[in-house]
């Protein structure tokens, strides 16, 4: 059995599993309940300033009839007392003494608000401290949330007044509202962070009701934006946390990120962890399933570690990352083809079409007596034997530009491959190619001197 | 159309609602999010209509409901009757890509969803051309007649049709049982074509060659949509004591009281002879009416023209079946039927259809005790086709491909010119599309009979 448990810039927990500072970590009993439930951590639901919630606060991305595909809220921070918040944080941790307590809180951009409420975390015993930089919607107007995470130099001033005076280890939650992730990372390394998490809820509006026009959530026939989570926005927390990985400022850091944005399932999980992160947060899933998804987070999550010879989780972290490169990066040279599995197909032919109309025109359709056939039909003919006579798609390898659209459409599991073959071109990556010939970036006529040199047919 | 007596009793109504529910809201966005959408798609080649399936599912996933009906019912005017009728099995479902190591979609409850919408709401879909000048005769309300009278009313012809009938819609008004359609859904399409500018007589009937003749003196072309005969005699004695399984569920449907008193009565214990979809038909009749069922047929299971779910969904109902066993006289006594005479049967050599040759067993012979026994053992062929001097084939009217008669200006369609293949209600549809296209396109070229 792997070993799950983690020890995340100090902060020890039976497994990487930590509900996000959001409506699931709310209060004491909620996070009571998780922890019998086995969730490894819990951050607790932002405090800090007063706030007043409003009515309703959430919005749902339904996707070819699948619900809550992301979430997007506007909702604020804790707007429970700061006192209640505080005695049920002790209380909890008295409790749970092996589970990861940790704490989110956001105040005005003041020191002494800063130190008022890290002296008052401390005396709860919690384990860390989360700096909530990334609220997007309430709270930044008010100079808190996303207004610090935004701009580099308040993060960094921020993370500084709160690592200045605890000796918790203090991890700064990052927005992906900015153009560049990077640079509230290193804001924040510079202030003293302990660790990095990422992402909060991103910018949206989440969708217009088709028969009353109003744009949804309505507050009353009013409306903004709010924060996105949930399952669609994993790709984009992938690639943040994968930023961060890569960049060599944070890695000469080594602090340890904790991944969020998205994760479902065990396998969303891995993927975080194979992307560096070392521990996991997770928000949405748990608003739409409950806390009890942790079950499988964690037994699936073993039972592929096991799989897969990993005895740890240090072991799994960024164990993908070296493959992380740039475009300039990428070999040239590289060719792959798509290949069907004639005994997969369906014969759906949606392969077909998605070349023909929008990639490459190499999908042809074969007889079942070997001849080529455009798509059409006999119309006297009717009947189930015509799945019989159905012609089969070939591609025409020649042609294929391995653009891997045909694999993408194809809803059989395994029946498109995408395999390498060899190209005939010299290997080469861009970033090299245009040192050694900066001209072919600058004229066509460079270019297609290059391409034909090189046996590189376009079509 | 005049609508008579009202036809279903209250009380009786329960045993013959349709068996399918329709499909909610959910399940029907769930099922159609389940579709490939595939391209050029199989389900489609294989509708005899060649409904645009992948396309009015999309549009059902999409909360497109209108369009999708309209999709239905741009190649196949009978789409609420072919969703409940077609032996989806198989055609469109049989061939669906799903199916080969999954469910198939469920095409048909899809398309009662979709075209549902259309009738519940009292859509119209479909707007007539201008007028051409042009006039049609079509005779039969069956699918066939429907079919075509709709495809010539949208391109602008006046189209008569006639029914020798009370109510429109041939068998599936008539013939085929409530469970599996209502009869409301056929007047409804009925109803539909009238609102295309068809104007539709019941109560007609084409006797004669004369007949045909006045119809083709008055229109520019005539359509003969004339379905099939009554259930042929089993030329066995007591033959008498019979009932026509079609007489049998077209009481069913339309007045269910005469299935209890008068010469349709149904006793405790029916035996039903054929083993083709109209003695499933009436046997499941039976059972509803609660009587015990027994259908005797000469050779096996294997041999049985029903479909394999027909025959299924028999069984499921509770219908016995007594196989290689042939019906050689009906017990009569004191006017009642006592018994059905049969004889066993072997298996011998496989006779012109391919199937083996049933042989009588001899000194085999037994009764099956019962009160009532029905026939449904097919439907004879057109007995008008002879009386017109149309050309006929194996005793169904013969056209060509393009539906047309020996007689110019005379075209036919549907269960009258089955000669080949099972006749059903998707195929005649089919054939009046195909009949009404050969009308359009003749109609072009001729001058128009009347200016
Ligand atoms: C019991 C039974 C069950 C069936 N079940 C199914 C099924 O589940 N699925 C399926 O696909 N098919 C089924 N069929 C077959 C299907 O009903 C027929 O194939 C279809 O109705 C044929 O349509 P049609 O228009 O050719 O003829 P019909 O539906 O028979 O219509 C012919 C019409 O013409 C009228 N008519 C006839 N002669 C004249 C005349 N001289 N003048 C005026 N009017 C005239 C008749 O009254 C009738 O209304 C079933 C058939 C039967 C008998
Ligand atoms: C309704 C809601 C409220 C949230 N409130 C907070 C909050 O108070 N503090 C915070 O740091 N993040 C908050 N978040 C962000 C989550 O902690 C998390 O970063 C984000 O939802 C991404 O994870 P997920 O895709 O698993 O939901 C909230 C998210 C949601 C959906
Ligand atoms: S990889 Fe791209 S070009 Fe090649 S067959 Fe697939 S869709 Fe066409
Ligand atoms: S998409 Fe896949 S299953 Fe469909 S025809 Fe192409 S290869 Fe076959
Ligand atoms: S074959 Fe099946 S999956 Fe494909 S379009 Fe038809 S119904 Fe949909």
């Amino acid at each position: 059995m792997a070993d799950l448990s983690v020890n995340f810039a100090g902060i020890r927990a039976p497994n990487p599993f930590w509900l996000a500072s959001a409506p699931p970590t709310n209060s004491g009993a909620q996070i009571h309940r998780a922890f019998e439930y086995g969730w490894g951590g819990a951050v607790w639901k932002t405090i800090g300033a007063p706030v007043l919630n409003i009515s309703n606060r959430y919005g749902g991305l339904t996707l070819g009839g699948q619900r809550l595909l992301a979430i997007n809220n506007v909702e604020l921070i804790s707007d429970r007392p700061l006192e209640v918040n505080l005695r049920e944080i002790a209380e909890i941790k008295r409790l749970w003494p092996d589970r990861a307590l940790i704490v989110s809180a956001m105040v005005d951009a003041d020191p002494a608000a800063w130190r008022e409420i890290v002296m008052q975390i401390e005396d709860t015993g919690a384990d860390g401290i989360e700096l909530n930089y990334g609220c997007p919607q309430g709270m930044s107007e008010r100079g808190m949330g996303a207004a610090v995470g935004q701009v580099p130099e308040m993060c960094q001033l921020n993370t500084y007044w709160v690592t200045s005076v605890t000796r918790l280890p203090v991890i700064v939650k990052l927005t992906p509202n900015v153009t560049r992730i990077t640079d509230p990372a290193h804001a924040a390394l510079a202030g003293g962070a302990h660790a990095l998490s990422l992402i909060n809820t991103i910018n949206s509006v989440m969708k217009v009701d088709l028969d009353t026009l109003l744009v949804t959530p309505s507050i009353g026939g009013q409306a903004t934006h709010g924060g996105y989570a949930g399952p669609a926005v994993k790709p984009i927390a992938l690639h943040m946390l994968s930023e961060l990985m890569c960049d060599p400022t944070v890695r000469k850091s080594g602090v340890p990120i904790c991944g969020m944005g998205g994760i479902q399932t065990w396998r969303d999980a891995a993927e975080f962890l194979l992307l560096g992160a070392s521990a996991l947060q997770v928000c949405t899933a748990a608003m739409h399933y409950g806390y009890r998804i942790v079950e499988d987070f964690i037994d699936g999550l073993s039972n592929w570690m096991d799989d897969k010879g990993f005895a740890s989780i240090p072991e799994v972290t960024g164990r993908s990352l070296p493959q992380m490169s740039s475009f300039g990066g990428l070999d040239l040279g590289y060719q792959a083809v798509a290949r069907i599995d004639p005994d997969k197909c369906i014969r759906c032919d949606l392969c077909y079409v998605a070349c023909n109309d929008t990639a490459h025109q190499c999908i042809d359709l074969y007889s079942p007596e070997g001849v080529r056939v455009n798509p059409g039909f006999d119309i006297r003919d009717g009947g189930k034997h015509v799945a019989d006579g159905r012609p089969r798609p070939v591609i025409r390898e020649p042609d294929c530009v391995g653009c891997a659209l045909c694999a993408n459409v194809c809803p059989v599991d395994g029946c498109i491959e995408m395999v390498s073959v060899p190209s005939g071109r010299p290997s080469v990556t861009w970033d090299e190619l245009t040192a050694t010939r900066p001209a072919v970036t600058q004229e066509w006529g460079a270019m297609e001197a290059y391409r034909e040199e090189a046996g590189i047919e376009i079509h | 159309m005049e609508r008579s007596s009202p036809v279903v009793p209250e009380s009786e109504v329960y045993h013959f609602q349709e068996a399918l529910p329709p499909l909610t809201a959910h399940e029907a966005t769930a099922e159609a999010n389940r579709c490939l959408y595939c391209y050029d798609a199989p389900c489609m080649q294989a509708c005899p209509t060649h409904i645009d399936i992948p396309t009015f599912i999309r549009k059902i996933s999409t909360g497109n409901l209108r369009g999708s009906g309209r999709v239905i019912l741009e190649a196949n005017f009978l789409g609420a009757t072919c969703a409940r009728v077609c032996p989806v099995q198989e055609l469109c479902e049989g061939a669906c890509v799903l199916g080969k190591d999954h469910e198939p979609i469920q095409i048909g409850r899809l398309q009662r969803y979709a075209t549902d919408h259309i009738f519940d709401r009292g859509l119209q879909v479909f707007t007539p051309s201008p007028p051409t000048g042009r006039s049609v005769a079509v005779v039969g309300s069956g699918p066939a007649g429907i079919s075509a009278s709709a495809e010539l009313a949208k391109l602008g012809h006046q189209v008569t049709l006639f029914e020798k009938r009370e109510l429109g819609g041939g068998l599936s008004t008539y013939g085929i049982i409530g469970l599996r359609e209502p009869v409301e859904v056929s007047l409804r399409e009925v109803e539909a074509v009238q609102n295309l500018g068809v104007e539709v007589r019941t109560g007609v009937e084409l006797t004669d060659r004369e007949g045909l003749d006045v119809l083709l003196s008055q229109y520019d072309a005539v359509f003969l949509a004339l379905g099939l005969g009554a259930v042929p005699a089993l030329g066995v004695p007591g033959e008498e004591a019979v009932l026509d399984g079609l007489a049998v569920i077209e009481a069913s449907k339309v007045e269910p009281w005469r299935l209890k008193v008068g010469p349709l009565a149904l006793g405790q214990r029916v035996v039903v002879i054929g083993a083709g979809n109209t003695a499933i038909d009436a046997a499941t009749v039976g059972r509803r009416h609660g009587a015990e069922v027994e259908i005797v047929y000469r050779r096996t299971e294997n041999e049985m023209t029903a479909y394999r779910h027909e025959y299924e969904f028999a069984l499921h109902e509770g219908v016995g079946f007594t196989f290689l066993t042939q019906p050689i006289g009906v017990e009569v006594e004191g006017g009642r039927v006592i018994g059905l005479r049969c004889v066993r049967m072997g298996l011998g050599h496989p006779d012109a259809s391919g199937r083996p040759r049933p042989e009588p067993v001899p000194g085999s012979e037994f009764v099956i005790p019962c009160d009532t026994v029905i026939a449904a053992i097919g439907q004879e062929k057109p007995a008008l086709a002879v009386d017109l001097g149309l050309a006929l084939e194996k005793g169904y009217i013969c056209v060509d491909d393009g539906l047309q008669t020996s007689e110019p200006r005379v075209y036919a369609g549907g269960d009258c010119i089955r000669v080949r293949g099972s006749a059903s209600t998707v195929m005649a549809v089919q054939d009046g599309k195909l009949a009404a296209a050969s009308i359009h396109a003749m109609l072009g070229a001729a001058p128009a009979a009347a200016d």
